[in-house]
């Protein structure tokens, strides 16, 4: 596997160029897939990082939380209430939404990391799902409860209204300096931040704080009897996450300045782990492909309708064309779930360390077909991998 | 003190439930290892075999009212009542009770069928492979069920003979005016008697013996020439059933929809831990006490002191007893733990 | 790419003042289309079909969750309505509203097209369906939702992209009062209206000496239903015993109902929707309430909005209960036959109401468009404003211009007792008529918001 193999810090620096590459040309080549308008990839980027916080919890020390969601909608709420309070500028939005998000995951590590196992994960989805049902009812003098959080024109705004800022007759948009949160300029925005943050976390995967988690991981005992305490190395890595979460909430209301309570639901806290697990758990850039792949489905294959399958299948003679398309009907549009749930089963049946495994083993094939490599090597290697994929 | 007594009852009734679910779940985590997040959705096709029964009971023919000619506005009489007559009524009155002979062979069909076509294969593999594997088959159950039945929740009554109300308060000296429905009291006695099946089933049949010796110690017991395998398969039936009959049995409590799997299957698990994982008396134990806490935590004069009580007393719950008992309240060491 | 798509823009109220601003426009922009640039140019908007030969409208209807089936059936509704647009079909309501300016031949000539989007009956969801139908497939208005909050998000949404929003299924005040937004119009009726229209039935029917139990669904659209009915139902003269909050997907309600059987109400109050309210219904009915007599009169249940795929949900339960509902296909009318003599035609069962309202909703934009002959929304809003109308159901209709909230007749039904098929489950009691459900435009506070944003 990539991470554990030794990489020098300026092959790091190369990846990081690709990345940023990659990332920041999202706009052309996503193109073909129909996915180059901007709310899709502002997903993609606050997703991406939302899943390698996430990551660096669940792929390092192998602590599955069913509650991270709990962070993303902290971060969200906090940002709208800095938007509503503050100023419409997004950097204190995103400071205090991290921060408070920090402070949440250290109190809720604080108890939860008491256990392990599946007791740690229900313990989070516990607070979580706490979080979200209150939130949605007794909590709505703070969180608009089912409506969701939203600017008003009669927002206080202190710093802008000294800064001489007032707003005209349509409400203000969140900006960094003018510029504006929404549309393609929030996408580089939230890009810069998913490149900020991956290189964090990156720094992280490559430290020896990294490696002590990845030894939590695998053998948490073993690490006690030589003197380490465990705790205090969980309690940072869970904190981290729980900021990363916090960051995603708050580019989710910079992007668009709403908060809603279905944000902390436990089906949003899964969204993440499957996200993970699709990509690869404990790989560097699995995530960002599980989350890419996660919203593709939601947003593009659910907008398939009837009319949009027949004018694809109009090829066809109608007899066929028809009854083809009725078929297919069933796994987009309405279906789409249909289609997700089918993904999951697959992905885990064949390919249990996610696309990245898939990809490897592409990879692999490859190389070994140059090369007439011996094929044990290649099995020995995928047991290996299959091992470390995704403990709990 | 009515009003206590009321609670107690809808919080046995409502723990009737859980523990059922709860049961068949920490029996294959117990004997297989395996996490199944597509429980619920087996809960929900249980309830949906009451739907098919009910549906094939009603199958009517199909008489075009004239009046209203631009669509299909049907009369319909169904054909059981055709031909039995007040006979043909009374059967499609008792088809919930009557979906049970048919839901016990399909839900021991689908288990051994889920169990030897995918989940075996994940005996050895990671917990969260589990989760996710079987969380895809339950999205897969529920919209396949969803395309035949839509999303509306479809109503299946109790036989009419049952579907008033006990004057209990007399039996118990507190008064004519406590009653209570004769449905939910035999959903009760109904999961008290399942219960008790399975724990007979696994402590007084050398077959149970096996099966939970199995639990404890799976190779010695491989190497005393016993197929445990095919033991633990129909253990997973078992627990398929039992899920599906709990699900049969409250579809006049709560009509179902597609979705009711997803409902239950948050709170089962939060049942599973509580009780302590493996533990089937302490799931049991859990179901109960969640439902009780649950009743009371809905009182007004309870909400008056806190507030949104009831919006989160399952999981304060949970929270408390994992932080005093670290592995729920029955729960073994080692099971699930890193 | 869309900025030659742009520039070919020639409609009665918009003219591209030179090209300079465009290419200035469009260099800031580098390659990305120009619609997606906030004021690049006063008079273009987004959602302008340009010179295209089509205009497509935005369907966002929850295809998943507890509320699948009412927008499967609000899809089949906007379906029917493109067709009639087109001049396909039979007309349907074309043919029965006045005045309209529509021809059957699609939106100021444009042929219409659509697109559909999952609202997951989730805001966040919702505003991600909908910003793709704005963003990817420059849409020139946007409809359909199963609830309240769905409705304000997107709304709210909308007057921030200048897009119209046409909301469907949302019962709340908030929607066309604290929250209403110059950019979004409903034309389904609210929680007060329910509450005007019911309590004179309810006083006819069960009198003035009665005591009121409510049980409510712990969130927004419960509260403003509760406290609607609370004040109509005091109003002709009943106590309120109790009110209690009920979390959303609660399923069993039995802790929450056990405690009315004791408490000296005599009647309770369901102030919930959906699935909710098909449990706690079929679960209040179990419980036999009905059955009983408080008081010396007969215990009653009310579930103040009602829907015909609810009373389908809940079975014999739902038998000889009250509540209120916009729209019934047994309605006589003109306009109602018509609409459900092509529904029923197209799809072989009667249509729904939130079907009902999503298809009048979008041939209202589509007229308005037609009055203003351009799709320039600022345009189209204030056509609609004001805009009066009759033959769409629910008798002479006013699309109020300070609160964008529909005035029409509701109905109190209640559910059948013995119906003669699946859709035959509710009858209409009576035609509650708009005088008696009006109230002040500015009730419940809430400010529309600029027309240009």
């Amino acid at each position: 596997m990539t991470n554990t193999k030794i990489v020098s810090p300026k092959q790091d620096l190369i990846f990081m160029a690709i990345l940023s590459v990659v990332v920041l040309t999202m706009p052309i080549w996503l193109q073909p897939f129909g996915a180059a308008y901007p709310d899709l990839m502002q997903k993609f980027m606050i997703f991406g990082i939302f899943a390698i916080g996430y990551n660096i919890l669940f792929g390092l020390t192998g602590y599955l939380s069913f509650g991270h969601a709990a962070f993303l909608g902290v971060g969200s709420y906090t940002a709208v209430w800095s938007f509503k309070l503050l100023s419409m500028n997004v950097i204190p939005a995103l400071i205090f939404g991290t921060a408070l998000s920090g402070l949440f995951a250290l109190a809720i590590g604080f108890v939860s990391l008491r256990r392990s196992g599946i007791y740690f994960s229900i313990l989070t989805l516990a607070f979580a799902q706490m979080s979200y049902n209150l939130a949605y009812s007794v909590l709505t003098p703070i969180t608009n409860g089912e409506t969701g959080l939203q600017l008003t024109q009669g927002d206080a705004r202190v710093l802008d209204r000294m800064a001489g800022i007032e707003a005209d007759a349509s409400l203000p948009t969140p900006n960094l300096f003018g510029i504006e949160g929404i549309g393609y300029s929030g996408f580089y925005i939230c890009a810069a931040l998913l490149l900020i943050s991956f290189f964090i976390y990156l720094r992280i995967f490559r430290s020896p704080f990294g490696l002590k988690l990845r030894a939590i991981k695998s053998n948490q005992n073993r690490m006690g009897y030589t003197g380490f305490s465990t705790r205090p190395y969980l309690m940072t890595a869970f904190v981290i996450s729980g900021m990363y979460a916090g960051l995603a909430g708050s580019l989710l209301a910079v992007t668009d300045p709403l908060a809603g309570a279905e944000r902390m639901q436990w089906t949003a806290s899964g969204e993440v782990v499957l996200i993970t697990i699709l990509g690869g758990v404990g790989t560097l850039i699995g995530p960002l492909l599980g989350a890419g792949i996660i919203k593709y489905f939601e947003n593009i294959f659910s907008a398939f309708n009837e009319t949009v399958l027949l004018n694809a299948f109009s090829f066809l003679p109608d007899w066929l064309a028809h009854p083809v398309a009725a078929v297919v009907g069933l796994f987009v549009g309405e279906g789409w779930h249909l289609t997700l749930g089918l993904v999951f089963m697959l992905i885990v049946i064949f390919l249990p360390g996610g696309i990245m495994e898939g990809i490897s083993r592409l990879a692999r094939l490859i190389t070994n077909r140059n090369k007439a490599e011996p094929k044990s090597g290649a099995h020995e290697n995928k047991e290996k991998e299959q091992a470390s994929a995704g403990e709990v | 003190m009515d009003a206590i007594f009321l609670q107690i009852l809808n919080g046995l009734d409502k723990g009737g439930a859980y523990a059922l679910i709860a049961l068949g779940l920490t029996l294959v985590f117990g004997t297989l290892g395996v996490v199944n997040f597509a429980h619920g959705a087996i809960f929900m096709m249980g309830a949906f075999c009451a739907v098919t029964v009910e549906k094939i009971l009603t199958l009517s023919m199909r008489v075009r009212d004239e009046s209203v000619t631009f669509f299909e506005a049907y009369k319909e009489t169904p054909y059981l009542e055709v031909w039995f007559g007040d006979t043909g009524k009374a059967i499609i009155d008792w088809s919930v009770p009557l979906s049970i002979i048919l839901a016990i062979p399909v839900m021991l069909l689908i288990g051994i069928v889920m169990e030897r076509s995918l989940i075996r294969y994940f005996y050895k593999r990671p917990h969260a492979e589990q989760i996710l594997v079987t969380f895809g088959l339950a999205i897969v159950l529920q919209e396949l069920v969803k395309s035949f039945f839509g999303a509306n929740p479809l109503p299946q009554g109790a036989p009419d003979i049952v579907s008033g109300s006990a004057a209990i308060g007399a039996v118990f000296g507190l008064g004519e005016a406590v009653v209570y429905p004769w449905w939910r009291l035999i959903y009760l006695a109904f999961s008290l008697v399942t219960i008790g099946l399975v724990f007979s089933f696994l402590h007084f049949t050398t077959y149970g013996m096996v099966v939970r010796a199995g639990m404890a110690d799976r190779e010695t017991v491989e190497l005393l020439g016993i197929n445990i395998e095919r033991r633990f398969t129909i253990v997973f039936g078992i627990a398929a059933v039992v899920a599906g009959l709990a699900g049969v049995m409250y579809t006049p409590v709560l009509p179902p929809d597609y979705h009711l799997g997803m409902d239950f299957l948050v709170l089962s698990f939060v049942v599973v831990v509580v009780g302590g994982m493996g533990s089937l008396p302490g799931a049991v134990l859990a179901g109960f006490l969640l439902g009780i806490l649950q009743s009371f935590s809905s009182m007004t004069e309870v909400k008056d002191i806190f507030p949104g009580i009831d919006q989160i007393i399952i999981y304060l719950v949970a929270v408390v007893i994992l932080l005093t008992r670290p592995r729920g309240l029955m729960g073994r060491r080692g099971v699930m733990e890193s | 790419m869309s900025e030659t798509k742009k520039t070919g823009i020639v409609t009665r109220r918009t003219i591209l003042k030179g090209t300079a601003a465009t290419t200035g426009a469009a260099l800031i922009g580098g390659t990305f289309p120009m619609h997606f640039i906030k004021n690049a140019h006063a008079q273009t908007f987004r959602g302008d079909p340009g010179s295209a030969s089509s205009v497509k409208l935005g369907f966002n209807v929850p295809q998943t969750g507890p509320y699948a089936d009412e927008g499967a059936d609000e899809l089949r509704a906007y379906q029917l309505a493109v067709k009639h647009l087109n001049g396909e079909g039979d007309g349907g309501m074309i043919n029965t509203i006045k005045p309209l300016q529509l021809k059957g031949n699609g939106i100021l000539g444009k042929k219409v097209e659509f697109v559909t989007g999952d609202t997951q009956t989730k805001s966040d969801a919702a505003r991600a369906s909908a910003k793709r139908m704005i963003e990817k497939d420059n849409v020139a208005m946007i409809t359909g939702g199963s609830s309240s909050g769905v409705a304000v998000a997107v709304q709210g949404l909308c007057q921030e992209m200048g897009v119209i929003f046409m909301a469907g299924l949302t019962h709340s005040n908030d929607t066309t009062g604290k929250d209403k937004k110059r950019y979004g119009f409903r034309h389904f009726f609210n929680a007060y209206m329910s509450g005007q229209a019911i309590a004179p039935v309810l006083k006819d029917e069960y009198g003035t000496e009665r005591r009121a139990y409510h049980l409510t669904a712990d969130y927004t659209w419960g509260w403003t239903q509760e406290e609607s009915i609370k004040a109509a139902t005091e109003n002709i003269g009943w106590q309120t015993v109790n009110t209690v909050r009920t979390p959303v997907g609660a399923g069993d309600f039995s802790q929450y109902i056990t405690p009315v059987l004791n408490s000296g109400a005599d009647v309770l109050i369901l102030n919930h929707y959906g699935k909710d309210m098909v449990n706690s219904l079929t679960q209040a009915v179990q419980f036999g309430l009905r059955d009983k007599m408080v008081n010396g009169k007969q215990f009653e249940i009310v579930v103040p909005l009602y829907s015909r795929l609810m009373a389908q949900g809940a079975g014999d339960a739902a038998k000889g209960i009250l509540g209120t509902t916009n729209w019934h296909w047994s309605l006589q009318d003109e306009g109602s036959q018509a609409f459900v003599k092509s529904f029923g035609q197209e799809y072989g069962f009667p249509p729904s109401q939130a079907a009902h309202t999503c298809y009048v909703q979008a041939l209202l934009y589509a007229n308005a468009c037609e009055m203003a002959g351009t799709f320039a929304p600022w345009e189209v809003i204030k056509q609609l404003e004001g805009f009066e109308f009759d033959g769409a159901g629910n008798g002479p209709t006013l699309y109020r211009a300070e609160d964008h909230q529909c005035f029409k007749d509701v109905l109190v039904v209640r559910g059948k007792q013995e119906p003669q098929s699946n859709f035959d489950l509710l009858e209409v009691v009576k035609q509650v008529p708009r005088a008696q459900v009006e109230y002040p435009a500015d009730m419940f506070g809430g400010e529309l918001g600029p027309y240009q944003v």
